[in-house]
């Protein structure tokens, strides 16, 4: 399988900050769903953050699709669900227009097409929310909305699916339906996930591959074969 | 009252800037820059002094000024070199402090400056109209071209970086058309008070709004409500024109957030 995403040697570190992560090695396969976990400050969003071009090693190679992530430019084929997109909508907005905004990265300035119009209503219906269309996201629940954000991220048909923190303040039925959407999205249309949270419990029966992060890679491989002691909610990496 | 050219003038000034000043203020409210308005504004009052001093229109000095203190908020807050508060108050005391200074070497703490302050749309002339007219107009075209792209921003910014939008290249837009309708509307309701009426129309609308368009079509309405009914008030009651929409607008927030509050409890 070609490779979605390479990360060679990697060091970085914020500008007056003790490094972040150190000598990072690892390739994701296109059509891979691989969960990213660690401790908070563990350098798993940074992992991220290089991985979409949104910050520049140190030192190593970052390759999105066979091209630097930092200069990707077809960039319609990522989807990204970021940690605080719930909280960026001061205004009522609705699902549609959460989910429209998203078909920005293919068509920025001009009118909707047919096309993004189909491509919206697809996005909808595809995360279950096609009947709840123009209700504001300000009066749905958080997995709803957090559901919203991941039509958003899936509206420009993306080959590569980055989602940050996407259970945060989610109750567990809707983090096990994410689990399950999620999962559905991997098999049905191919696309590559990466899944970055501290904690993985919600999606550790639905990924073959989980990476742990503390500074680097501590684990890289199938979640059952994972130590006993990182499944332990007291351990120093919750 | 319509007998009187100068009231032609002033509702015709007004109401674009009661349409331009929320359509710009909505984008603002989203990036939670709501006092943006106020900084640049207090820059303007520098370019507003630097005129007096050096002889040329004041209206063009705050314009070129206003400017150069949008690009400048906007440069400290991408580059992170301060918060964006920090920023906005860094440049917010200097202008204020370099208009001050600025304005007595000019010999000008005069009626004239009260103008540019706090507005005087009765005095409002054909050219300024045009003026007006021409700058709003460009204004909201831009807001147009490039509507879909900023909701995109204002939704989700790490996300619009993420897809490839020129997300610095729109928030220094967003931040040019703030000077823009600063330098527009300071004959209007002047430096001091433009900020409100990019603000308090937004604000308001959001309290009772049910959509990002629903917003922004009554962020317009409110906006160019409070320019019509302000002015009439002033005409009516003796006021000065540029509190009188403020304090309008004011009005219409504690109404919606009034609506609001009952909307919640049925």
């Amino acid at each position: 399988m070609p490779l979605a995403l390479e990360l060679d040697s990697v060091d970085f570190a914020y500008e007056h900050g003790p490094p972040v992560l150190r000598d990072v090695s690892f390739e994701v396969e296109a059509g891979e769903f691989v969960a990213i976990a660690g401790p908070n400050g563990g350098g798993k969003t940074t992992l991220l953050r290089l991985a979409l071009g949104l910050a520049r090693p140190t030192r190593g190679r970052v390759q999105l699709f066979g091209e630097p992530a930092d200069r990707f430019r077809d960039r319609a084929r990522l989807g990204y669900l970021s940690q605080r997109a719930q909280l960026g909508v001061q205004a009522p907005a609705t699902v549609r227009e959460v989910v429209s905004a998203g078909r920005a990265a293919r068509n920025a300035f001009g009118r909707l097409t047919a096309e993004d119009r189909e491509a919206i209503d697809q996005a909808m219906e595809r995360v279950g929310l096609a009947d709840l269309a123009r209700r504001p996201l300000s009066r749905l629940s958080g997995g709803q909305q957090q559901r919203a954000f991941i039509a958003k991220a899936l509206v420009s048909g993306p080959q590569l699916l980055a989602l940050d923190e996407p259970t945060a303040g989610v109750d567990v039925e809707a983090q096990e339906a994410l689990s399950g959407l999620l999962a559905r999205l991997n098999d049905e249309l191919g696309v590559t996930i990466l899944y970055v949270s501290h904690e993985f419990g919600a999606i550790e029966h639905v990924v073959r591959r989980l990476v742990l992060v503390r500074g680097g890679i501590v684990f890289d491989g199938p979640p059952s074969s994972l130590p006993g002691v990182w499944h332990d909610p007291s351990h120093v990496h919750v | 009252m319509f007998e009187f050219e100068f009231m032609r003038l002033a509702f015709a000034a007004g109401a674009i800037v009661g349409l331009l000043a929320p359509v710009v203020g909505f984008f603002l409210v989203q990036r939670q820059m709501s006092l943006i308005g106020d900084g640049i504004g207090h820059v303007a009052f520098a370019g507003v002094a630097a005129g007096y001093l050096i002889g040329v229109s004041p209206v063009w000095t705050a314009l070129v000024a206003a400017i150069v203190g949008a690009a400048a908020i906007e440069w400290l807050r991408a580059h992170r070199t301060a918060a964006g508060d920090q920023a906005l108050a860094l440049v917010f005391y200097s202008g204020i402090a370099g208009g001050v200074v600025l304005i007595s070497a000019a010999g000008a703490l005069n009626a004239n400056l009260f103008a540019y302050l706090f507005g005087s749309i009765l005095t409002v002339t054909r050219a300024e109209l045009l003026r007006i007219a021409l700058l709003g107009l460009g204004a909201l075209l831009l807001v147009a071209i490039l509507l879909r792209a900023l909701l995109a921003v204002a939704i989700d910014e790490e996300g619009a970086r993420v897809s490839g939008l020129p997300v610095a290249f729109l928030n220094g837009a967003v931040s040019m058309l703030a000077a823009l309708t600063i330098g527009i509307s300071m004959r209007i309701v002047g430096i001091l008070l433009i900020a409100a009426l990019m603000v308090l129309p937004v604000i308001a609308a959001q309290r009772v709004a049910w959509s990002l368009r629903s917003t922004m079509g009554l962020s317009i309405s409110i906006g160019l409500g409070s320019v019509l009914a302000g002015l009439t008030a002033s005409y009516y009651l003796n006021m000065p024109p540029g509190g009188a929409i403020v304090l309008t607008a004011a009005a219409t927030f504690v109404v919606a957030a009034g609506l609001e509050t009952l909307r919640r409890r049925v």
